[in-house]
Parts: structure tokens; sequence; C-alpha cells
């Protein structure tokens, strides 16, 4: 048993029937409901529920402070590496993308990371680009001997590994791991991913449940936002977060809604996503996995996440910066993407306290 | 005469512990211990950051209050230890409180890792405060392998739905020495009043202070209601019948 078989028996559902046929009392039964099933969920994303996002606006906030309390976790990425192997057309990145490579020697790790570390961060994101060539395990392995000085939560955002390098990973202080498929649906995700190992869907898809098999703390999955229809990949979001809540229940799963942001290359996204849908999938998640982390990233506006704060969100990145080497060497470094909120972390802690709200900085301690 | 609560190897006037998460800010910590008369607080070490004067919630802990650190985020035995030592060599005390889940629906508690986790560190010298789901034979083994007291949930954490698991609560209170300190689920000052007027020795509380529109004034409710609740006890309430005593008994006669 694997998440794709949970995809699989949904590959024949009609979904637009199903949008069809609910109606407003529908919605209004579903959001007081204690424990949402998957289709309940499913119709929280729905054309109907749009017209009564206050009322899940309000039942996700009572939520989410019951079980979180008025606290924001803050984290920040650090990208080790930006050497990829991979097509992807919608990733500044991608192999064919004539930009600067380059990956942090270890003496610029630590650069990095003491810069970081000043601004009282405690939990931190590497990122390295998909090559296992030039960013070998044993190299991010020699990296974190370096950042665990630094950071007491240190997770990681790489290409899809095995479940013995993942152990091998926990076992040198990794705690969390983020993974995303980008595109559930297989075919549009084979259309996008031209070349490269990343065209193995389904050795990505299973590779939050290897990290759960091999005891990672935390998990964080997600869908790219404007690859293909939003309604149907928050779906697939879910559930994958369900699945993996389910059965490994010891792992703290979160999600996260990424949208697609400018980079190099220039891939337009291939659906809208408005303001509006990203609340409404926030709002849908949050109902249907009530102790479910929800991560909002500096890809979002400074006001848009300003309002974020109060609807569901429990964790925030905070002064990203997308290129390798860009805090301590700001010339030069090509991002990823471009960010949209730019504020630093004073900036961040000032903002969380005017809305009433605690920013935290440490929320675990390496063991 | 003066209700003095002898536990870990303190003697406190106050039978209610408060928690520090959840708040929207550290800094409000010390009023509501000071509006709640609460003398034990406990703090999650995962988020206790040593480093960082301003975040740092140690900081925020009333001078003469018993510091009680907990293991949240500890998914066995072995990692509850880990954390209780750090803890210990960071300079908070001896007084643990073990969480041991691997749950993170229900966030309820794995009460075989946590009896391993206890035996360890009772025998380490630690005053521990185990977090159960109540189940007498736990209790029991708790009792047996040195636990301080034992902390049973009446509720889900941060559900604050109440004293669900009342019945159960009171076999921990006739059946066990140790004191019965009830964590987890009480919403309201009137949940609490009950806990202390069955006989448990204490209530800790966090989700339903932090979390109220005022949580200084709720504060100060939850400690007048458990300080109502224990004088309850104290005095022997009177006892409850199913029917109504007669004022003309039939049977008078017979005198």
């Amino acid at each position: 048993m694997s998440f794709y078989d949970i995809y699989q028996s949904y590959r024949e559902f009609d979904f637009a029937g199903f949008f069809a046929g609910l109606t407003d009392q529908d919605i209004t039964r579903i959001i007081y409901k204690n424990r949402l099933s998957e289709l309940d969920y499913l119709a929280l994303l729905s054309p109907a529920a749009e017209s009564h996002l206050e009322e899940m606006a309000q039942r996700a906030h009572r939520l989410t402070v019951q079980h979180f309390g008025k606290v924001i976790f803050l984290y920040t990425p650090l990208y080790l590496a930006n050497y990829c192997v991979n097509r992807c057309v919608y990733c500044g990145f991608a192999a064919h993308n004539q930009i600067p490579r380059r990956k942090l020697t270890l003496a610029e790790v630590e650069e990095e990371a003491k810069l970081i570390a000043a601004t009282g961060l405690k939990h931190l994101l590497i990122l390295t680009g998909e090559s296992r060539q030039h960013s070998p395990v044993s190299y991010m392995k020699d990296c974190l001997e370096v950042l665990k000085k630094y950071f007491s939560s240190i997770s990681i955002e790489v290409y899809p590994l095995t479940e013995e390098e993942y152990a091998e990973l926990i076992a040198a202080g990794v705690d969390g791991m983020t993974m995303y498929q980008e595109v559930y649906n297989p075919e549009v995700y084979a259309e996008l991913h031209p070349a490269g190992p990343k065209r193995n869907y389904l050795f990505r898809l299973d590779a939050p449940e290897r990290a759960c098999r091999a005891g990672m703390r935390t998990i964080g999955l997600g869908a790219l936002l404007g690859l293909n229809d939003w309604r149907t990949e928050a779906f697939f979001t879910g559930l994958h977060a369900n699945y993996l809540q389910s059965r490994y229940t010891d792992v703290e799963v979160s999600i996260s809604p990424p949208r697609m942001r400018p980079h190099v290359g220039g891939f337009p996204p291939r659906v809208t996503v408005s303001d509006k849908n990203l609340v409404q999938y926030i709002l849908a998640y949050r109902l249907f996995m009530p102790r479910g982390g929800i991560t909002v990233s500096t890809r979002e506006s400074e006001e848009l996440r300003n309002r974020l704060v109060k609807l569901g969100v429990t964790r925030m990145s905070a002064a990203s910066c997308t290129a390798v080497g860009g805090r301590s060497h700001a010339e030069g470094g090509t991002n990823q993407f471009d960010i949209a909120d730019e504020r630093d972390v004073p900036a961040m802690v000032q903002m969380l306290y005017q809305q009433g709200y605690q920013p935290v900085f440490k929320d675990w301690q390496l063991l | 005469m003066k209700d003095i609560f002898k536990i870990g190897g303190r003697e406190l006037t106050s039978r209610l512990f408060l928690g520090t998460g959840k708040y929207s800010t550290n800094k409000i910590v010390p009023q509501v211990m000071e509006a709640a008369g609460s003398q034990v607080v406990t703090v999650a070490l995962r988020r206790v950051d040593i480093d960082f004067e301003e975040e740092n919630i140690l900081n925020y802990v009333p001078q003469g209050c018993v510091l009680m650190p907990n293991t949240s985020g500890a998914r066995n035995a072995q990692e509850a230890i880990r954390i209780a030592r750090l803890a210990k060599a960071a300079g908070c005390g001896n007084w643990v409180k073990i969480e041991v889940i691997s749950d993170n629906r229900y966030l309820l508690p794995d009460n075989y890792e946590t009896i391993k986790a206890t035996e360890v560190l009772a025998a380490e010298g630690f005053m521990v405060f185990p977090y159960i789901s109540p189940d007498l034979m736990v209790a029991k083994e708790l009792e047996k392998v040195g636990a301080a007291a034992v902390m049973p949930l009446g509720a889900p954490i941060g559900s604050n739905r109440g004293l669900k698991t009342k019945e159960l609560i009171r076999i921990l209170i006739e059946e066990i020495s140790l004191p019965v300190i009830v964590d987890a689920g009480i919403g309201r000052p009137s949940e609490a009043a009950e806990a202390m007027e069955m006989g448990a020795a204490a209530v800790l509380v966090n989700t339903a202070v932090a979390t109220a529109d005022d949580p200084v004034m709720m504060a100060r409710a939850f400690g007048l209601a458990v300080a109502a609740g224990r004088a309850a006890f104290l005095a022997g309430p009177g006892a409850t019948q199913q029917y109504a005593v007669a004022s003309s008994p039939l049977t008078g006669f017979l005198r």
C-alpha cells in the first residue's frame, strides 16, 4: 500500500459532477462537523464553498488557536547548492537554464549559518538543487556537522532519497523533510518534467513515506499551485497528509500551498490561483486536519501573509534568500524564484506581536 | 487551618499548576501566575531558547515558582529521558513532567513508554510527574517505579472538554497513594473545582487560560475555583441521596 493506491482510487472520480451537486446546506453542515471525511474536504474546496469563506475562516481560526495557540513558528531556508540535473519547465534552477552554478564550501556554510543564527532563528531548512553528483548525501552530512552548532532543528528539502539515506541523515541531525510533489496528476507531471531523474513520479510520491519509515519527526508536503487545477491538487495534498498522519501517528505532518513565482526561465503558470483560492485551500485543510501544520513561505506578499496569520497558518519562513550564498555574498547569486515578502526577522516579529501572536524561534531540540 | 500541599520536596499553598504554551506573548506569564496565585509552572523544553534572552520563556518564570519542564515532543521513553536530562543540565531543576506522545491526531499519551521513562528518571533522582491516560494498573506501576504523582488527562490536550474521564480519575484517587493531578482537558473553572472536590491533589491548566479572551482574569477565576474545590473536599460534602429524604418518615412510629 502506498499513497498512490489512494490516488488511484479517485482516478475515475467525477470531480465536476461532485462539485455541481453540492448545496449551500451541504457546505454549512460540513463546516460544523467534528471530523471531516475525504469528500467533506473536497466539498470545502468546491466553488460552492466560496460563498462560505467567512464561516470557514471563523472556525479555522478557533481550531488553530485551540490546538496551536496564538503562536507562529519561524524558520528560514538556506540554499546549499543550485546544481540540478532535471529539466523541469517551471524552475529557475533547471539544468537548461544558463545560470551561475555553485555550491557552498563548508566555510561558506558556516558564514551563512552565523548570519542566520544572529537573527535568533533556530529552525533551518536546507535546500539543494537536484543533483546527486554535486550534492550527495555525504555533502549534506558534512554541512550538518557545521549547522548543528547553530541550530536546534534542521530540515531538508532535497531530491528524493532512499529510506536508508533518510535514516543516515536523521542520525546526522536532520529531523524534518519537505517534499513537494509539484503535481499529483501523473500525466501533467510527465509533461512538466521532460528529462532527469525527477521524471520518476512514484519515487517522488513515496519519498515522504520512506522518510516516515526512517523515523523523521516532521514531514512537509505540497503541490506547486499554478501547474494544474488547484482544487484537485489541494485535495490530493490533503489526502496525502491524512494518509501519512494515519499511518505514522508520531510524525508531525504539515502542508504548504506554494504558488508559482517569477523565476529565470519565465514559464507562466497554467492556472491562476487567486488569493481567494489560496485562502479557501488553507481554510478547508484546517477544517479537515485540525492539528495539521500549515506553512506559508515568503513567496506570498507581506500584506497577504499578515492576513493569513489568523486563518490557520502555523509556520512562516522569514528573512528568506533563495540564492546560494545569498546572505553573505549578495551579488551574483541567482534566485530559484523571486521572494515577495522581504521583511527581516525583527520586522516579522513586530508584525506578529502587533497581531497578538507570539513568534516561536525554537520548537525542537536536537537530541 | 492552613492547607499545605507537600510534593516533590516542596511545600505549596496553591494547587493550581499552569502551563506556558499558546500565549500571544511570554510577557503575560508572570501576570497570569500572580493572578492565579499559582506556584508551579510547566514549560516545554523544546521551546526553551537559552541563547535568546528576549524570547526565552525561562526569563518570564516568576522568582520562587517551581519550574516543571516537560518532555513535550518526545515520541518514546528514550527521547523523554534525553529531554529530561537536557533540562536538568540547563539548570531547570529536578522536577520533570513526562509527556510521551506518539499520536499526533489526539495527542494521547503513550502509557507504556511513560512508565519506562519514569522508572529511569526516578532512579536518577528526578521528581517525575507522568502525564497519562487514566488507567489504574498504569498508575500502580508508576507508583511502584517512583513517580512523584500521576497526571491523568480529563480530556485530550487542548480540547477544553472537561472531565470526560471522571470515573476513571475517581478510581485513581481512591486506589493509589500518590497525589493525582488532573492534567489536560479542563476548560472551565467549574471543572477544576469539580476535580478538586473529587479529591484531586491539584490540577494543571494551560489552554483554558491561554486562549481565553482575558487570560489574566481567567487565571484568577481558576485560582479561586481550585481553592473553592479544595475547601469543599476538606469540608466533607454531605452524602447525596437518590431520593428525597422525607421530613415525615413512614417508619417514625416504630421509635
